[in-house]
């Protein structure tokens, strides 16, 4: 078959067994599925958002899980504080995630490589820090949400299909999103710039506002995955931030491919189930985790959408 | 008298110890098809970087069309109206050809914050860069990736993205280096059609082709400008001959 792309493929099945968890969980009796599946949805989608960085933008951010933190403490702050608005927490964790990353990113995009790498790492170790310090809000104990973000009678967050199927369709609608703009004159200068800056500048692209810019809507799209991640796990602390969770993120976007629409989500999922399996049989699951990464990374260049892609080749 | 389209003044630019650009003084009219001579490391290339914004001097000033641009980034000179080609070939490899050139065209038609409209069937972006494409004899290969043009190819490349930006002034970094004896006649052809239409300053080793292209040239050695003439001036330039030594017979052989 020649026009058989294992790619579409395995991402066509995906997206079907995603959209009908919930079912299987139903029938099966199996909650826990459902539990993980919310989880990993989310960091699928905090994963695809660091991919139109990292993969599209070529911007090496090592601080990204700092938006899970901001869009997280956004919610748990406002819910303490008495807003328990979603129409309300949603909005702020957002602007914030964004206003964050235009700080953030207006500083680091002076510098490039290595040095990029370590500013963001370095601004997002601050972020946790700060909030470590925020006594009046758990400190480094965290913070408990008692009640999840309320959207009146639009949709109950209190639901667990009801909450699966608002994260699973904010994953979509975010890689639908992110679909659009690489493909637009946006997308196709900050792909050019991540080819080659000094061409870019030549022919007469201001290249930091592009990439600014692309650094705010990425850092915006995981203020939302911070935001849901809080309501799924009640409970917002600094933990989210540590630098460990970016070297995650960044790891499911390896993983699945960078620089691939749907490579992200692909990495979350085989990530964190892996993990979930590993960890049952040993507690040293990290030891066959490890390798087996470095395998894929290795011989697979372009992660497992790339392996996918090369043998669709043949 | 009009001023010229681009006007050099005292440029200076050292590295460490070593001055790359020396006081350099240099006028190219509108029109005017400027080619810049010099042996390996006379600073041709640390030149041309300034004038484009890639690099900035320690002193001097430069002037476009009467706006002094010393300090203006890369970006805004290209608005300008500046486009260089490189001397080592410089291009977006994982694009297609007409993808390089379309970009081209993009960044001078407004600015690119749209988000959401498929900017390859952006009709207007792929007429020009079929147009600029056809210029360079590359239409044919509008749709294969950079990195599989080759190196002769790139080459025209280079200068299809360079006038797709619609230049006022073309600054060509060695657009012959490395091209063979049909794909240099081929390129040579090619500038005496584009020279009736845009100014053009030309960094070039073959002097075959800088003799047959030039309304002037100036001859840079050391960093410094030692003659800035007609062709036939500089061909019996005493200085000249003397500073290319090694290369004369490049500069006396070919009648």
């Amino acid at each position: 078959m020649k026009n058989f792309d294992m790619r579409t493929a395995a991402t066509a099945l995906m997206v079907a067994g995603l959209l009908l968890l919930p079912l299987y969980s139903q029938l099966s009796g199996n909650v826990f599925a459902l539990t993980l599946f919310t989880r990993i949805v989310i960091l699928a989608l905090a994963a695809a958002s660091l991919n139109l960085i990292m993969g599209y933008g070529g911007m090496m951010s090592f601080g990204h899980a700092a938006y899970l933190g901001i869009g997280g403490y956004a919610v748990g702050i406002l819910a303490q504080e008495g807003l328990g608005s979603g129409f309300i927490q949603f909005p702020v964790a957002l602007a914030a995630s964004a206003l964050y990353a235009l700080v953030i990113g207006a500083l680091s995009l002076r510098t490039r490589g290595v040095y990029f790498i370590m500013i963001t790492l370095a601004f997002a170790q601050m972020a946790y820090y700060v909030a470590s310090s925020l006594a009046r809000y758990g400190g480094d104990d965290g913070l408990t949400i008692y009640k999840r973000s309320d959207f009146g009678g639009l949709i109950n967050l209190s639901n667990r299909t009801q909450f699966y199927y608002l994260c699973l369709a904010g994953l979509l609608g975010v890689v639908f999103l992110i679909w659009r703009i690489v493909n637009s004159r946006f997308g196709v200068v900050v792909q050019g710039l991540r080819s080659n800056e000094q061409r870019m500048q030549a022919i007469g692209f201001p290249a930091n506002r592009y990439k600014l810019v692309c650094f705010v809507i990425s850092g915006t799209l995981c203020g939302l995955a911070g935001a849901l991640l809080a309501n799924n796990t009640d409970f917002i602390s600094p933990a989210v931030m540590y630098w460990t969770r970016s070297g995650d993120l960044m790891v499911m976007v390896i993983l699945g491919g960078m620089g691939t629409l749907f490579g992200p989500v692909v990495g979350a999922v085989v990530y964190l189930v892996l993990e979930e399996l590993l960890s049952q049989v040993t507690e040293y699951w990290a030891l066959i985790m490890g390798p087996l990464l470095l395998l894929i990374v290795l011989f697979g260049r372009g992660g497992i959408m790339g392996l996918l892609g090369r043998f669709s080749r043949g | 008298m009009v001023d010229p389209l681009l006007r050099v003044k005292d440029l200076v630019r050292r590295f460490g110890g070593i001055t790359a650009t020396d006081r350099v003084s240099l006028d190219v009219a509108q029109g005017e098809l400027h080619a810049i001579i010099g042996p390996n490391g006379a600073g041709k290339t640390t030149l041309i970087s300034q004038l484009t914004g890639h690099l900035t001097p320690h002193s001097g000033s430069i002037f476009l069309a009467g706006k002094d641009i010393t300090h203006l980034a890369a970006w805004r000179r290209s608005a300008l109206g500046l486009a260089r080609s490189f001397q080592i070939t410089s291009l977006l490899t994982d694009f297609t050809a007409a993808d390089n050139v379309a970009l081209a065209a993009q960044a001078h038609d407004g600015h690119s914050f749209s988000f959401w409209r498929n900017a390859r069937k952006e009709s207007g972006l792929r007429r020009a860069a079929q147009a600029a494409l056809e210029r360079v004899g590359l239409d044919h290969r509008a749709d294969v990736l950079v990195s599989r043009l080759s190196h002769g190819e790139q080459r025209e490349l280079e200068l299809a993205v360079a006038l797709a930006t619609r230049p006022q002034l073309l600054l060509l970094d060695e657009p012959m280096a490395g091209l063979g004896i049909t794909e240099s006649a081929r390129m040579v052809k090619l500038l005496q059609e584009l020279r009736k239409e845009v100014t053009i300053v030309l960094v070039e080793h073959d002097m075959d082709a800088v003799f047959a292209l030039a309304d002037r040239i100036s001859v840079l050695v050391y960093g410094r400008v030692i003659a800035s003439d007609v062709p036939v001036a500089i061909r019996q330039n005493e200085e000249v001959k003397r500073a290319y030594l090694g290369d004369q017979h490049v500069v006396t052989a070919h009648g």
